[in-house]
């Protein structure tokens, strides 16, 4: 009994028991034809949302302001250069892989060096600098679509113990995001900053060494998730991380991540990942268009911060 | 006397000066822009992205942002491009209906203590959505009155230009120079003593919210005259180029420092540094980037002033 109630009090619980119900729902409706395949559907595509997700909650638990806009832009550039790079050469997936993180590397110690040195808020310093990233892209992507390796495009279709490789990949991904963070003073630090920089300061952590490998690390996973979803769609479009802007930010709030700073959560993504996949899925199946869908997951992501807003005023 | 190097001055002059430069670099390379339907073909654009931008100063004015700003005006350009042109009536009540969500928003993020920017990043979809049932592909018609207003040539100066400037003056007078303006910004600034001070701050959220809707509403019937047409994805660079443009002409996240005059500065100069390229025979590919970098160069520009400013006080 204990133990139920412990469980009933971590704030991730709730997209875990958001995301089962609207599967049971979805299952419902097709009478159960369907639950192997939607679970499949579900984990492959929650898993590029967990990816990028992951490095957005990283930055948000930086404190208020933080938030990296050019988290799409990144997305895009990496898929593009690394499959220009690769050719559709199996023999050349290691470099394409390097090429996609060194742009990481690159995009996330540019936002942090205009940050720092121009003395900008994130969110105005990371919009700068998508711009510039979204442009190096589609002056890139001129030419033919280039097909992906053809042992990446099996890879990322394909499953291993009959669970997709991509979320074998973000499951990975959010065990080492855990472990830094629960585990490793990086992490505390994290949390530290986010709850009150100038407090931090003066412990003498170092607050801009934490911050700059926080917005490393959130570009170096936005651009391994292009990476991989270049690989499993088949090709890169400039279009391809749009729709990973607001995501990227949904996942980490409906995931129970505060968002103010100072508090973090790795399995409220996947909860929350998972449940924004399923939301949709669910309404397809129930048969609703574009319009509708789009209209429900805004209504589920405000309903989602007013019940988790109220939770929080309380404990003040 | 009045000092005219104020601070707030100040801020003005680095956008105001970077706007120039950028237009006299397009005249020197091609004098023709420098003619009446040169600047109306520079500047037409520029007006219903300085028009959110003035929407979007306003959420900021609260310590807010608004992140369904690309949305709002994409669902205004449909509503305005279908319901307003075949049944006014309807249209009207419809966006009249969407200022009243907007004030109930500004209500909510502050009743409940919510981050406007989580809220508005589920609104975006919400009018996304609306804007998809509208109109599922691209379509719709603009009111003739609309298409008529946007394509006319007054005398003497442009549209585009009187257009921004009338926008720019109504804004300042709303903001800087009204008592309501005053109570506003002062909720950005420490909207506790403007509550001790007998202010009612939900009233101020809810009139503020509203008023940003009524210029993205603007914003939206102004595209749709320019583009006769509509679609739901029409305006989704705005959220980002309305933020751009704000921060470009002197305007802050948080304490209530905007500029209005600044900010249709700054949707202007983000306008023309997408057309600059094509008159440096750069391929268009780097049009956003350089949007992306004249906003960097700016924000530098204004270290460097700020830095000047401090020297000269402690000397």
């Amino acid at each position: 009994m204990i133990s139920i109630k412990l469980l009933l009090e971590k704030p991730w619980i709730w997209s875990f028991v958001a995301a089962a119900i609207v599967w049971f729902v979805t299952i419902m409706f097709t009478g159960g034809a369907s639950a192997y395949g939607l679970s499949q559907a579900a984990l492959t595509f929650a898993a590029f949302s967990i990816i990028v997700g992951i490095g957005q909650m990283f930055v948000i638990t930086l404190g208020p302001g933080n938030i990296d806009l050019s988290v799409p832009a990144t997305m895009t550039l990496s898929g593009t250069i690394a499959l220009k790079l690769m050719g559709g050469a199996d023999s050349m997936v290691v470099p394409g892989l390097l090429v996609a993180v060194a742009i990481g590397v690159a995009v996330g110690v540019g936002n942090y060096g205009l940050i720092k040195l121009l003395r900008i808020p994130p969110i105005i310093a990371t919009l700068s600098m998508s711009f510039i990233v979204q442009s190096t892209a589609i002056w890139a992507n001129r030419g033919l679509r280039i097909k992906p390796p053809a042992i990446l495009a099996d890879f990322t279709t394909s499953m291993t113990l009959g669970v997709p490789n991509v979320a074998w990949i973000a499951l990975g991904l959010s065990i080492v995001a855990y472990w830094l963070l629960q585990k490793l003073i990086y992490g505390r630090w994290v949390s530290a900053i986010g709850q009150n920089i100038l407090a931090a300061r003066m412990t003498g952590i170092p607050v801009d060494g934490v911050r700059i490998v926080t917005y490393v690390l959130c570009a170096v996973l936005a651009s391994v998730c292009g990476f991989l979803l270049a690989n499993f769609s088949g090709g890169a479009a400039l279009n391809m991380g749009s729709e990973y802007l607001l995501m990227s930010i949904a996942v980490v709030v409906i995931g129970g991540t505060a968002v103010a700073g100072g508090n973090s959560n790795v399995p409220g993504i996947w909860g929350a990942s998972l449940f924004m996949f399923l939301v949709v899925s669910m309404l397809n199946t129930y048969g609703f268009d574009a319009g509708i869908r789009l209209i429900m997951t805004g209504i589920i992501i405000i309903g989602v911060i007013v019940l988790a807003g109220g939770h929080n005023s309380e404990q003040r | 006397m009045t000092n005219w190097f104020t601070r707030d001055a100040i801020r003005l002059l680095i956008p105001a000066l970077s706007l120039t430069l950028l237009l006299l670099v397009i005249f020197y390379l091609q004098p023709r822009a420098m003619s009446y339907n040169g600047l109306n073909l520079l500047f037409n654009l520029a007006v219903p992205i300085a028009l959110a931008t003035i929407a979007q100063m306003l959420i900021m004015t609260v310590n807010d942002l608004d992140l369904s700003m690309g949305a709002f005006v994409s669902f205004v350009a449909c509503v305005v491009a279908t319901f307003l042109n075949t049944n006014p009536f309807l249209g009207i009540a419809i966006l009249a209906a969407a200022i009243l969500a907007y004030a109930a928003l500004g209500v909510l993020i502050h009743v409940r203590n919510l981050p406007s920017i989580v809220v508005t990043l589920g609104m975006s979809f919400v009018w996304g959505g609306l804007a998809v049932l509208i109109l599922p592909a691209p379509g719709g018609q603009s009111p003739v009155w609309l298409r008529a207003l946007m394509v006319s040539k007054p005398p003497l100066v442009p549209l585009a230009i009187i257009a921004s400037i009338l926008v720019a003056v109504c804004a300042h007078f709303l903001i800087m120079r009204s008592s309501l303006g005053v109570v506003l910004r002062g909720v950005g600034g420490n909207f506790r003593s403007v509550e001790r001070a007998g202010w009612s701050i939900v009233r101020a959220r809810a009139i503020i919210y509203a008023l940003a809707a009524f210029f993205a509403i603007l914003a939206g019937s102004a595209l749709v005259g320019l583009t006769t047409s509509a679609d739901a994805n029409i305006a989704l660079r705005y959220t980002l180029l309305s933020i751009a443009g704000v921060i470009l002409g002197g305007g802050e996240f948080v304490g209530g420092r905007v500029s209005p005059i600044g900010a249709v500065i700054g949707a202007l100069t983000l306008t023309l540094a997408g057309s600059f390229l094509s008159f440096l025979r750069i391929s268009p590919d780097w049009q956003i980037g350089a949007q992306g970098m004249i906003l960097i160069i700016v924000l530098a520009l204004r270290l460097l002033f700020n830095r000047l400013e401090r020297r000269g006080k402690s000397a």
